[in-house]
């Protein structure tokens, strides 16, 4: 059968057609329809597209976890690192500190020499309150010598090798020191114990001694030069029917965590032994 | 010439710990004693030799080192190398009960030798009460909780030393 329509007039048909459905569409008539189809198209690509990356995520995860633990782990040992880097700077912060103060405390007492030293060991026996310095001979310390930080007095030098010396802490149980209480114009002894506690003894029942009085040196005896600040009193027992007074002290130094010293090398200590006068049986 | 180089190896380090960081350790004002539970633990094991001559040695080292007498340490540290060779060929097979009694038996001696001579040879007035609450039995009860650690590792040690010799 032959076609009724031209093949000319079926397109001339197909093209206005087509043309009038752009200008409808140019027109917004197929508005409704045309977001509709959009959606559609939106959510199944939206539904693809996730069911991609899951099964991406599915199969890639368990490589990147690898990755992530190492770089994790080389995390964790840099922040260990620093970490160390840390605690380090900050101990010689603290040595800075404790040194600077020292230089503090030689400028601001010039009559003194002083040579510094660090605390390098303690007596292996708890009746003995001694520490090891590192410096000795070789350095001109000699037994006797005072040794001080910038808070106070810490000792005296017991033994002295070529390159290192033994103190003895004013808190060793057989130390006993002459010094004053300017707040009450009075003097005292100073005793330790093997505890480490401080005690004044020989305070004159009628000194007017008060917590809070600053124990210094007095120089007398010889064997420390006057004036290095001790401590503080804590309380005072006063009884009646005794000779003296007694009281606690609190001392200035730290001697648990005791780290540099100064030893004071120009003071030359006085033995007056030969002039202890012992009683004739 | 190995067990020689191995024991001056011990001594130089437990001196060491000793000095710098033991003797920090305070528990009231005890502290403990590490030279003496390293001798204790070496004097218990059965197959070691020169054992005396170390008990020698570490008491001069550590008297040297001390505010205390040396001769107190000479005689201390001997005497407990004495007892632990006592214990160990004659009496006890219990080898931490054997350790345990040494070092409380030792440290004893030592600080009872330490306290009667700083009140009769220098004069200081300690009260024994406070000092045996404070010092000694502190000392007593950390040199115990060295020798738990000690006493394993100088067996190990002489025990590789001191190889047991093959029974035929």
């Amino acid at each position: 059968m032959k076609n009724s329509f031209p093949r000319t007039i079926q397109t001339i048909i197909i093209v206005l057609t087509a043309t009038g459905l752009v200008a409808l569409a140019l027109g917004g008539y197929f508005n409704p329809v045309s977001s509709w189809a959009q959606r559609l198209e939106m959510d199944a690509q939206t539904w693809f597209s996730n069911r991609y990356l899951a099964l991406v995520d599915f199969l890639t995860v368990p490589r990147d976890l690898a990755s992530m633990r190492q770089r994790n782990a080389e995390l964790e040992a840099e922040l260990a690192r620093l970490q160390t880097q840390l605690i380090e700077l900050q101990q010689k912060v603290t040595e800075t500190e404790i040194l600077s103060a020292l230089v503090d405390f030689a400028r601001a007492n010039p009559d003194y020499t002083y040579k510094g030293a660090t605390v390098i060991g303690r007596d292996p026996s708890p009746f003995f309150r001694y520490v090891i310095i590192n410096i000795g001979s070789n350095d001109n310390v000699l037994p006797g010598m005072p040794v001080v930080t910038d808070k106070g007095l810490v000792g005296h030098v017991d033994a002295v090798i070529a390159e290192a010396a033994r103190v003895q802490l004013i808190t060793d149980s057989g130390s006993a020191i002459n010094v004053s209480l300017p707040a009450s114009d009075t003097e005292a002894m100073l005793l330790g114990s093997v505890t480490g506690d401080l005690t004044l003894d020989m305070i004159p029942q009628d000194a007017a001694v008060q917590a809070g009085d600053v124990v210094l040196t007095s120089g007398l005896g010889g064997g420390y030069p006057p004036n290095l600040l001790v401590g503080q009193v804590v309380s005072v027992r006063n009884l009646d029917f005794e000779l003296f007074q007694q009281a606690s002290i609190q001392p200035n130094v730290d001697f648990a965590r005791l780290q540099f010293v100064l030893v004071i090398v120009n003071f030359k200590p006085v033995d007056i032994t030969p002039l202890v006068t012992t009683p004739s049986p | 010439m190995k067990a020689l180089i191995t024991f001056v190896l011990i001594v130089l380090v437990g001196l060491l710990l000793q000095t710098a960081m033991v003797s920090r350790m305070n528990l009231l004002s005890g502290s403990a004693d590490l030279m003496l539970v390293l001798l204790a633990a070496w004097g218990l094991q059965e197959r070691v030799r020169h054992a005396w001559v170390w008990g020698a040695v570490i008491g001069l080292l550590v008297g040297g080192i001390s505010g205390a007498p040396w001769y107190i340490y000479l005689a201390v540290y001997l005497g407990v190398m004495g007892l632990s060779r006592l214990l160990t060929r004659r009496i006890w097979q219990a080898p931490l009960l054997a350790m345990f009694a040494v070092t409380s038996m030792g440290t004893l001696l030592m600080d009872l030798l330490i306290y009667f001579h700083r009140i009769l040879f220098e004069g200081i007035n300690l009260h024994f009460e406070d000092t045996f609450i404070q010092v000694i039995l502190p000392s007593i009860l950390l040199n115990f909780a060295l020798a738990l650690i000690v006493h394993p590792l100088m067996h190990d040690i002489a025990n590789r030393l001191y190889p047991a010799e093959a029974s035929a």
